[in-house]
């Protein structure tokens, strides 16, 4: 019984805030409500004995990629009035697809296909059952290469992001460390010389400094 | 024996790759040495296996010397068959082409002349035509040994080839290649008739091998073919191999090549062009006689298209000037007679005439070469006359090849000429009156138009140019040599050939016969009957009306173009005028050349244009190349603005299209 | 008792709101990149749900590559995101049509 309230009660935030999510003018308020839709599903995952997965969701999704959402979104000045021109008329037509989409959805997956006749709800399983090391187990085993190649890909994300929005200012000062690892010792470093002392004439050495 | 025969096909082969791929290495010697020795060992066997059947020594060999494939339980396989009638051919080829082949030594002397200075074309061109006379000769004697089609077929198309190499020798003249052309395109329709019967001989018979076709014929002889309406097997197969017939052997309406292969240089003219090739036809509808047996259509359309060449052709002879001309129109009208005793089922006289006709008519083709040379390569014979003072052996042999030619009593022609009509006037076949009366027709205009041209080569005013006519001499021994070894059968292999070759049953060796003739068709029966030796065919011929056509010929002949000719040379201008049209139609050569020139070279000029302009500019550049690319281009244009750019409408058609499949799945 | 319909009906309602949303926020690039992550979101529940009631583990393992790849798309997105409002100083869909044919 606790098990259905709860169900129901995240199962009716995560809509509700998947709807706001795509209803809300200010796109600050659309990605904090991804996050409430997000966390709630961590929520229903939970209630599915996948703790690992909804922690991820949370640490993860809410905590590092909605976060570079929030980021981008604040970040970038956007023009509210015209993103949002055409909202109205829009709606009949997104709402009618949308229909037409969930009701097709609905009619495969209900409970006559789905339902406690041909999917019983399996015995929960005991404390000492762990879901991460479960999952661990399977993923260094059997899924090694698939992780190696998510890393891989997580790499390049990593790389993709940076050269991407890397940017040169003419007057930033920098290192590259690329120049620097190339420096010869002859004609590149500095030499310290011995020289006789030179008689300037203190008066053009008085001016120049002043213009500077 | 097979080793045997198969050096006789050999060795000229073997002289012709010598001559021809280390030509310019063993030099002239060499080549002619090499490709004479080749044909004369040929000839002498061939004369040893010839003399073996007269004594009745030797068997009929068949057999395979090798396969090539086997497909469908076909073989198809080299092969030789060897009888009388193979013997006879295989000695008068070998013969004639040893003849030839000393006498192109002195023909071909200086053949340097023949050609523009320097040209690389004319490089060692005399072992060349060696090379090309022994090629010749291997393939004749590939397809008259022949025991199957295919090998038929191969020596058959050989021939043509060796043919056009030589009608095209001299290759930097412009009439030479146009005549060689000529006679390959002309002979492909004929082949394209003889593949088509060799075809079907492989679709209803299901072997290649003569011996099993002809033991099957008879089985066969009432199957029909439903083509046109349904013709008898044994028809179409006989009509189809006689229009390859047709085409080697330049019968109407397939003659169109013979007279201009007259390019060529004459040594040629005599071996292929008159004595051996053209009368491959021949042979091979001899060889057939076991199917053209069994279709009287068949026969008779080889009757009158045998008969029409005959007549027809030898009054084109009579309006011709160049010496050579003159005597391949001969040649045409004589291969009418072998093909007409064909028809009349005397495939015997046929083959008779053919090796009688082999001796004289490459004897007056060398005679005319003979006299060509003396004349400095000019053939025009109204500018000769009175040459017999200075080439007296030229002279006598072509006058021995003019009277075996007309059929002068005695002489080999009369005896096969005679057996011919004679055998003709006794067939009972649709057309036998029509081919009568155009062969008995033929003699007097056969005698005429021999002895225009002797009398007006030989006799009368001497018409050549002062230069030319104070080089005139007699040939070299090299020349005169072949010609008095061809007029010697000439003179006398009717005489003694005829009794074997048309009265007894001499062809049969064992159970094998390679001539076979219904009891119904045998037009030689009668001559049978009253065969009463040579003597008395000579004497019953003297008072025959052949005879007297041919005499009536030749005095007619004589009065013309030697008394008249003499007292005024413009009797030519004064007969063309007094013949008017016949005169001009003769000169057109009826008009074949300018039909085939304005309707089948015109006509396809034509059709080419048009499917040029229709179905390659029109509908392949046009619809299919350029018209696929513009339509692609149009609708693109259309299609373009599908590509708006804007993420959102990917995204909807997307989803839209995602919606859909939703839907098929679900209402599914 | 909750069935696994109505985790999948949760699901495809998740999906079919985010659909939605991509209708009617077609101008805002990022609106469009969080439509996109509660599409994922609904097809990770189905996963999880699937994962549950199967007594497979394949599910979770496959939600966490999901997981990872959102996550780099999510970066690169914004990161691509970033550099164009940069250049364009828009993230109006409207004016990105670079593209049209």
């Amino acid at each position: 019984m606790a098990e259905k309230f709860l169900f129901y009660v995240f199962a009716l935030i995560t809509v509700w805030a998947a709807v706001m999510v795509i209803t809300r003018k200010n796109p600050v308020h659309s990605v904090l409500f991804l996050v409430l839709a997000f966390v709630s599903s961590a929520a229903l995952w939970v209630l599915l004995e996948a703790e690992f997965l909804g922690i991820v969701l949370i640490l993860v999704y809410v905590g590092a990629v909605m976060v570079l959402f929030l980021f981008v979104v604040m970040m970038l000045d956007i023009d509210l009035a015209t993103i949002r021109a055409g909202f109205v008329q829009n709606l009949p037509l997104a709402g009618l697809i949308a229909a037409v989409m969930a009701i097709e959805i609905l009619l495969i997956v209900g409970p006559g296909n789905f339902g406690l006749d041909a999917f019983p709800k399996p015995e929960p399983l005991g404390a000492e059952v762990s879901n991460t090391r479960e999952l661990g187990l399977l993923l260094y085993s059997v899924y090694i290469y698939p992780v190696e190649i998510a890393a891989v890909i997580l790499l390049l994300a990593i790389v993709a992001a940076i050269r991407l929005t890397l940017r040169r200012r003419p007057d930033n000062k920098y290192v590259d460390p690329a120049r620097q690892v190339r420096v010869r010792k002859g004609p590149d470093r500095v030499r310290l010389v011995k020289m006789a002392a030179e008689d300037v004439a203190p008066v053009a050495a008085a001016e120049n400094g002043e213009s500077q | 024996m097979e080793n045997v025969y198969l050096t006789i096909v050999l060795a000229p082969l073997l002289g012709a790759i010598v001559a021809g791929f280390f030509g310019g290495r063993i030099g002239r010697k060499g080549a002619h040495r090499a490709t004479i020795a080749g044909v004369a060992v040929s000839a002498a066997l061939s004369l040893w296996v010839l003399a073996r059947f007269i004594w009745g020594e030797a068997t009929v060999f068949n057999g395979p010397v090798y396969t090539w494939l086997v497909s469908d339980g076909m073989h198809f396989e080299v092969g030789f068959l060897v009888d009388k009638l193979t013997a006879v051919m295989m000695a008068t080829v070998t013969f004639v082409s040893l003849m030839v082949h000393l006498y192109t030594i002195g023909y071909m002397a200086d053949d340097e002349h023949n050609w523009p200075h320097g040209a690389l074309s004319g490089k060692n061109s005399y072992q060349r035509f060696f090379s090309y006379i022994s090629l010749f000769t291997f393939s004749m004697l590939m397809l008259v040994m022949s025991n199957n089609f295919m090998q038929l077929f191969f020596g058959w198309e050989a021939v043509g080839l060796v043919s056009y190499l030589l009608i095209g020798f001299w290759s930097t003249r412009e009439s030479a290649v146009f005549a060689n052309l000529k006679a390959f395109l002309v002979n492909r329709v004929g082949d394209f008739g003889f593949i088509l019967g060799i075809a079907a001989i492989g679709m209803y018979f299901g072997s290649m091998d003569y011996a099993e076709v002809f033991a099957k014929a008879p089985e066969l002889a009432d199957t029909q073919v439903a083509i046109l309406g349904g013709v008898s097997l044994m028809t179409l197969i006989g009509i189809l191999l006689f229009i390859g017939a047709m085409g080697k052997s330049a019968q109407v309406p397939l003659h169109v090549w013979l007279p201009d292969s007259m390019e060529g240089p004459t040594p040629i003219s005599a071996l292929i062009h008159a004595a051996t090739m053209v009368t491959a036809g021949v042979f091979m509808v001899a060889r057939m006689s076991p199917l053209y047996e069994l279709s009287e259509t068949a026969l008779s359309f080889i009757l009158i298209v045998g008969a029409s060449t005959a007549f027809f052709m030898g009054l084109i002879g009579l309006v011709q000037n160049d010496i050579k001309r003159v005597v391949a129109y001969s040649t045409l009208s004589q291969l009418g007679y072998m093909v007409t005793a064909l028809g009349a089922s005397a495939y015997a006289a046929g083959i008779f005439h053919l090796m009688t006709h082999a001796f004289f008519k490459a004897l007056l083709f060398l005679a005319a070469g003979s006299v060509i040379i003396a004349m400095h390569h000019k053939q025009d014979i109204s500018h000769m006359g009175g040459l017999r003072k200075y080439m007296p052996i030229t002279w006598l042999t072509a006058l021995i090849g003019s009277l075996a030619l007309i059929g002068f009593p005695g002489f080999s022609g009369f005896f096969s000429k005679d057996a011919i009509i004679e055998a003709v006037g006794h067939s009972e076949l649709f057309g036998s009156g029509y081919a009568s009366l155009l062969l008995t027709a033929g003699v007097f205009v056969t005698a005429l138009y021999s002895f225009r041209m002797y009398f007006l080569v030989f006799h009368g005013r001497e018409r050549m140019d002062e230069h030319t006519k104070h080089h005139l001499h007699e040939s070299p021994w090299v020349v005169t040599a072949p010609l008095v070894l061809l007029a010697i059968p000439s003179v006398f292999i009717g005489w003694f050939a005829i009794e074997p070759m048309l009265i007894g049953d001499w062809w049969t060796t064992g159970d094998w016969s390679p001539i076979v003739v219904a009891a119904s068709h045998d037009t030689l029966q009668p001559l049978r009957e009253h065969w009463h030796g040579q003597a008395a065919f000579v004497e019953h011929g003297t008072h025959a009306l052949p005879f007297y056509l041919a005499m009536a010929g030749l005095a007619l002949a004589a009065l013309i173009w030697w008394v008249l000719h003499a007292w005024n040379p413009r009797i030519d201008e004064l007969l063309q005028v007094f013949g008017g049209p016949v005169t001009r139609v003769l000169q057109d050569k009826y008009g074949f050349d300018d039909f085939n020139q304005r309707f089948f070279a015109g006509g396809s000029r034509d059709l080419g244009r048009k499917l040029w302009i229709t179905g390659d500019r029109t509908v392949i550049d046009g619809a299919m190349v350029n018209g696929s690319a513009r339509t692609v281009g149009r609708l693109a244009l259309r299609f373009r603005h599908l590509q708006t750019g804007y993420l959102y409408h990917y995204a909807i058609a997307m989803i839209v299209g995602l919606v859909g499949l939703l839907t098929v799945f679900v209402t599914l | 008792m909750i069935a696994l319909s109505d985790y999948l009906i949760l699901g495809g309602l998740l999906f079919a709101i985010a659909v939605a949303g991509i209708f009617l926020n077609r101008k805002n690039l990022i609106l469009l990149l969080m439509c996109v992550e509660l599409m994922l979101l609904a097809v990770n529940m189905n996963f999880v749900a699937f994962s549950h009631f199967l007594g497979d583990m394949t599910g979770q393992v496959f939600v966490f590559f999901i997981l990872t790849v959102a996550a780099a798309e999510a970066a690169i997105g914004l990161a691509i995101l970033v550099v164009l409002f940069r250049n364009r100083r828009t993230i109006n869909v409207e004016d990105l049509d670079a593209l049209k044919g």
